[in-house]
């Protein structure tokens, strides 16, 4: 229990102190992220077909949608 | 379980913490391409086959707002081992839409949605809402998503030769979802996800036809219906990383851990490498393994005998295995001077190999025979050769991007 709090508090001071982080990737060197070849999902179609079979076959589940959000690049 | 929760909110409450002092200085996010899709898959594996077409359409509405729609069609013809050993080939059909909603709103977009899975024996009705934030010069995303699904479980009979709901079964199930990623840019080639989903469900979680197996001699067996808890919890853990090659390709890996109350743990890796070859053509291959270390507790291939235990299972995904899936896609991108509306199309063609070896499901055809026919020369149970499962999956589906 102390090591959990412990991380939920150094995750706090984390967040809070990113405003003053400054992106070390800048948006003009975004060029090779924005590409559609670096989508985790190109066709979400064909994906959400192909997770349906996954998750039939397999015993697991979750935790393999979207990022939620892509990469920021534009 | 609580403490499960409790974790996952304060993890919640502390990430968004950290993000409301960022939201003041938002400037614009992004919402997904308008684009439609249309799907034709072809599932062969296993004594079953499923076929099907899939239509998505997503649409952007001002600068805020972006809607998409789904309707998908399961024709499944299905004769798997658990069909031929203790019941009757059938036909079945599902269907399914969805329809969501994302908000753009500075730096967060809000999503919600909902999707209605209709078949002759199984409701499904499913909403959820999801809530990402770019943050930190937009090197960050991170989401947050809830899940609620209300399910209604029938069981088929045949009377009179025909198919029929059976008026003395109706259960419900109902499944929720919480789940938290993060997105993280790492270099100029090199983009970073993590996630972690607690899956809760409660109610009747079983087969209402599959059957367990239990010896009463050595050389004799028989069946009885699976019993199994009515609660299930699970959690699962994802990294997946995707990095730009120098010759304009991307190569990606994903790994996830899976643990729950029910005792199954798998590991699920995943390789793939995406390759674009002159200007129309993108070439893409990609390799899954996933490994069930541990059954579920409650799992025997054949038990002792009859009513064993309080909870029973022989479903072969609550086995102890492992399978590979390999598969290889080919893309040609093209544009219609006629259609200057279009911004690109696409067809696309995917094909997949996927092979499961069972390492405690035996083939049971070889004792108890198919639909009751016994084998001219049946084994005995328990010495059954184990079990081994090939699926052929075909996708073939043409993309418009406007």
């Amino acid at each position: 229990m102390r090591i959990r709090g412990l991380i939920l508090i150094t995750l706090a001071v984390l967040s809070a102190g990113c405003s003053s982080i400054e992106p070390w990737v800048k948006p003009y060197d975004r060029e090779n992220l924005a590409d559609p070849i670096m989508a985790f999902t190109r066709a979400p179609i064909s994906q959400d077909f192909l997770d349906h079979v996954f998750e039939s076959r397999e015993g697991s589940r979750g935790a393999t949608g979207g990022g939620g959000g892509g990469c920021g690049c534009n | 379980m609580k403490a499960h929760f409790t974790r996952l909110v304060l993890f919640v409450i502390t990430c968004l913490a950290g993000a409301a002092g960022l939201v003041g200085t938002a400037t614009a996010g992004v919402l997904p391409e308008d684009r439609a899709d249309l799907l034709y898959f072809r599932y062969d594996g296993g004594g079953v086959e499923i076929t099907g077409p899939s239509v998505l359409v997503r649409k952007s509405i001002g600068e805020h707002f972006s809607v998409a729609a789904n309707y998908y069609i399961d024709m499944v013809s299905s004769a798997s081992i658990d069909v031929e050993t203790t019941a009757s080939p059938y036909e079945d059909e599902r269907t399914q839409g969805s329809l969501s909603l994302d908000f753009l709103h500075g730096k967060s977009t809000y999503s919600v949605g909902a999707v209605k899975s209709d078949e002759s024996d199984y409701l499904a009705d499913t909403w959820f809402a999801n809530i990402s934030h770019d943050m930190f010069g937009d090197l960050t995303t991170i989401s947050f998503g809830f899940k609620n699904g209300q399910n209604e479980v029938f069981r088929n009979v045949n009377i009179d030769g025909v198919k029929v709901n059976d008026p003395n079964f109706a259960e419900e199930m109902e499944s929720k979802s919480y789940n938290v990623s993060v997105s993280q840019i790492i270099t100029k080639n090199l983009v970073m996800t993590g996630q972690y989903e607690v899956i809760t469900d409660e109610g009747f979680l079983r087969s209402p036809y599959r059957q367990v197996r239990f010896f009463i001699d050595p050389f004799t067996q028989d069946t009885q219906s699976e019993v199994y808890p009515n609660t299930r919890s699970s959690n699962s853990a994802s990294v997946r990383a995707k990095y730009f090659l120098p010759y304009r390709a991307a190569v990606d890996a994903m790994y996830r851990f899976y643990t729950d109350t029910w005792g199954v743990i798998g590991h699920t890796g995943e390789l793939g490498y995406v390759h674009p070859l002159a200007n129309h053509w993108i070439f893409e291959g990609r390799v899954r393994y996933y490994a069930q270390t541990n059954p579920a507790d409650f799992y025997q291939d054949i038990f002792p005998r009859a009513d064993y235990a309080n909870f029973m299972a022989r479903d072969k995904e609550l086995a102890t295995y492992d399978a590979v899936t390999a598969g290889i896609s080919a893309t040609y991108e093209f544009k219609i001077d006629r259609f200057p509306w279009l911004a690109k199309g696409a067809l696309n063609l995917r094909y997949d190999y996927m092979q499961v070896n069972y390492d405690d499901f035996r083939d049971a055809r070889f004792s108890l025979g198919i639909y009751g026919v016994p084998p001219d020369d049946p084994l005995q149970p328990g010495t059954e050769p184990l079990y081994k499962l090939n699926a052929n999956i075909i996708q073939l589906y043409i993309s418009a991007f406007f």
